[in-house]
């Protein structure tokens, strides 16, 4: 079987778990990669497999020791990322199909996006230029991390790229898509946060009672789509993140 | 459903707790559960109910509660002391109460966190899978919103004894596991704590206790490490500090040498990890821990140990033995199957007096 040079390595973490890492860079080949196996391994349904996290560049498998030993488990795991990772020439894009495009629809500025202008005075672009960047790239999660649906996403054009606020907010309303160095994000539900805050986006990414109870997953595509306001209440956009 | 209790003092604080929601890592979700499943899985055999029910987790005791309906109750844990209208009952066993009874939890003499469990299990909403109460993440818990018990709450069963009591496992074997759960724990704790409980990073206990051994597996980014780094990770000890919640355990001592510096790309965080931010310090993240992080994990705590955590208290000293894996494993299943054997005793000292202990189910 053909296998990466840069094969995997599976490294223990503690006697009931195990590390899947793919290297050491964050990029859209080893984010395919680690979503191939992250995807094999859940597709196995392996009833001793409790946790498959992907993140950057690697897969945390937890298993259950009282159904499985730490040798055994680190022998099927290896079988079975051994085929999810072999290359087949089209790996970087793979993993992308039309159905794991989501869209995000935002309503950029004004009440919903307070620091837009700060944005645009700290970049040199007009408010109008800031949305048209940010709406412009196919971002990719990279993981979810942080709170319940938080997505760490990559692609961001770096020409909008403004530091945090210098303090926090204490309140952060749910549904907020905001700027942080060379990274953008949504929060899913209000929280504190640093932030730049540059629109909001009606849609609910995190309902701790619906199955999946998050909207995005490590690899999908999102798509950001400025909205004007009165679509966003169309929607069921909330007033001041009174939502989850 | 029927109400069993009400809450009159919650104490420091006191959460309901199952053995946790797994398998929503990837939603950036963690397990929470009560951070000594053994525990909780005892009080709730003992109470006549199936392993994973719902109980309290109570930190630090000071818990009193009142009954409102006949129920039986067990608590296990951290060894505190447990009243019935001011007549001291057995911990680690199942005791009766009719209403109006106040049941207490005392401050625990080794230890840190009780479990009280309720025959028929206590009902609770259940978020994604479980009704762990996790504060930080508002999920679970008495209202479904990770909010923790507070005076006034009412307690209710969520099945009528008959539905769950043929569900548990025959009391002797009960039995065994509970006298072998509580003499690993009391072998450990009763002379781990410091004479004098660390209240602030300024008071200097009057006596050290002695030093707790965790077992950990090395990795995954023991690589991160220099060897002198690693060389003081296992030789030394480390002393617990004030900062140790759900969330992880924050400790003292000497500098464990990073190779290549403190950032690593972010990755999972499997369960006990032990991470190394710059300062060289390590931290035991333990049931409510961030799901990734982006310090390297220089070990993570063997299963076998990972209960014992839920004990240590500021000022506590530990050591880390590291063992491989598969020897990891290997001690847990001897561990469970020693626990399983039947005819142990074991000798407990309650108000100053010493009882050879055998406990039995009420049926």
């Amino acid at each position: 079987m053909n296998v990466h040079e840069d094969a995997p390595k599976l490294l223990w973490a503690g006697d009931s778990a195990v590390v899947i890492q793919f290297g050491n860079d964050i990029s859209p080949s080893l984010a395919s990669r680690v979503r191939r196996a992250a995807n094999a391994l859940e597709g196995a349904r392996l009833p001793w497999l409790v946790e498959v996290l992907p993140s950057y560049r690697s897969v945390l498998a937890e298993f259950d020791p009282r159904l499985i030993s730490p040798a055994a488990a680190i022998e099927a795991l290896q079988g079975i990322v051994n085929v999810a990772d072999a290359p087949d020439g089209s790996e970087v894009d793979a993993a992308l199909v039309e159905d794991d495009i989501v869209t995000i629809p935002v309503c950029y500025g004004g009440q919903f996006g307070p620091d837009l202008d700060d944005v645009a005075a700290h970049t040199g672009l007009a408010p109008r230029e800031v949305i048209a960047l940010h709406s412009e790239p196919l971002y990719l999660v990279y993981m979810i991390g942080f709170t319940l649906g938080f997505p760490y996403l990559g692609g961001m054009d770096p020409r909008i790229a403004t530091p945090r606020l210098t303090t926090p907010r204490t309140v952060v309303p749910a549904g907020s898509v905001g700027i942080a160095g060379n990274q953008t994000g949504v929060y899913p539900s209000a929280s504190p946060g640093g932030w730049r805050l540059i629109g909001r986006t009606p849609l609910r990414l995190a309902d701790p009672s619906a199955d999946p109870p998050c909207l995005l997953r490590a690899g999908n595509r999102i798509r950001f789509v400025p909205i004007d306001e009165p679509t966003y209440y169309l929607v069921g956009g909330a007033d001041n993140g009174q939502r989850a | 459903m029927a109400n069993v209790l009400e809450v009159v003092n919650p104490g420091p604080l006191s959460i309901l707790q199952d053995l946790g929601r797994l398998g929503w890592m990837k939603y950036g979700v963690p397990p929470s559960g009560a951070l000594d499943q053994e525990a909780l899985a005892i009080a709730n055999l003992l109470a006549g109910n199936p392993e994973g029910a719902t109980g309290i987790e109570v930190t630090y005791g000071n818990f009193t509660a009142q009954a409102l309906a006949p129920a039986v109750l067990s608590c296990t844990g951290a060894w505190a002391p447990v009243h019935i209208d001011g007549v001291p009952v057995l911990p680690w066993a199942a005791f009766a109460v009719t209403p109006g009874q106040i049941v207490s939890i005392g401050t625990p003499a080794w230890g840190v966190r009780a479990y009280l469990a309720v025959r028929g299990g206590i009902a609770a909403p259940v978020v994604m899978g479980s009704t762990s109460t996790y504060i930080r993440g508002a999920l679970g818990g008495i209202d479904g919103q990770g909010r923790a018990l507070r005076a006034g709450d009412l307690v209710a069963a969520s099945e009528p004894p008959a539905a769950v009591s043929a569900a548990t496992a025959p009391a002797s074997a009960v039995t065994a596991r509970a006298v072998a759960a509580l003499a690993k724990r009391q072998a450990v704790f009763a002379t781990a704590h410091s004479s004098a409980p660390a209240r602030g990073s300024a008071s200097t206990p009057s006596s050290k206790g002695r030093a707790i051994a965790i077992r950990v597996v090395m990795g995954p980014q023991d690589d991160h490490f220099t060897d002198a780094g690693r060389q003081t990770f296992v030789d030394q000890e480390f002393t617990l500090t004030n900062r140790a919640d759900r969330m992880g355990l924050r400790f003292d001592g000497p500098a464990i040498e990073h190779a290549r510096g403190a950032d690593i790309i972010s990755d999972g965080m499997p369960p006990g990890a032990i991470q190394v931010p710059g300062d060289g310090l390590p931290i035991i993240m333990l049931a409510d821990r961030q799901t990734t992080g982006g310090y390297p994990k220089i070990a993570c705590v063997a299963r076998a140990d990972l209960d014992l955590l839920a004990h240590m208290r500021p000022g506590d000293r530990v050591r880390f033995v590291p063992l491989s894996a598969q020897d990891a494993y290997e001690a847990l299943k001897q561990e469970q199957a020693a626990s399983r054997a039947p005819g142990r005793a074991l000798r407990i000292k309650i108000d100053g007096v010493e009882h050879v202990v055998a406990l039995f189910e009420l049926q």
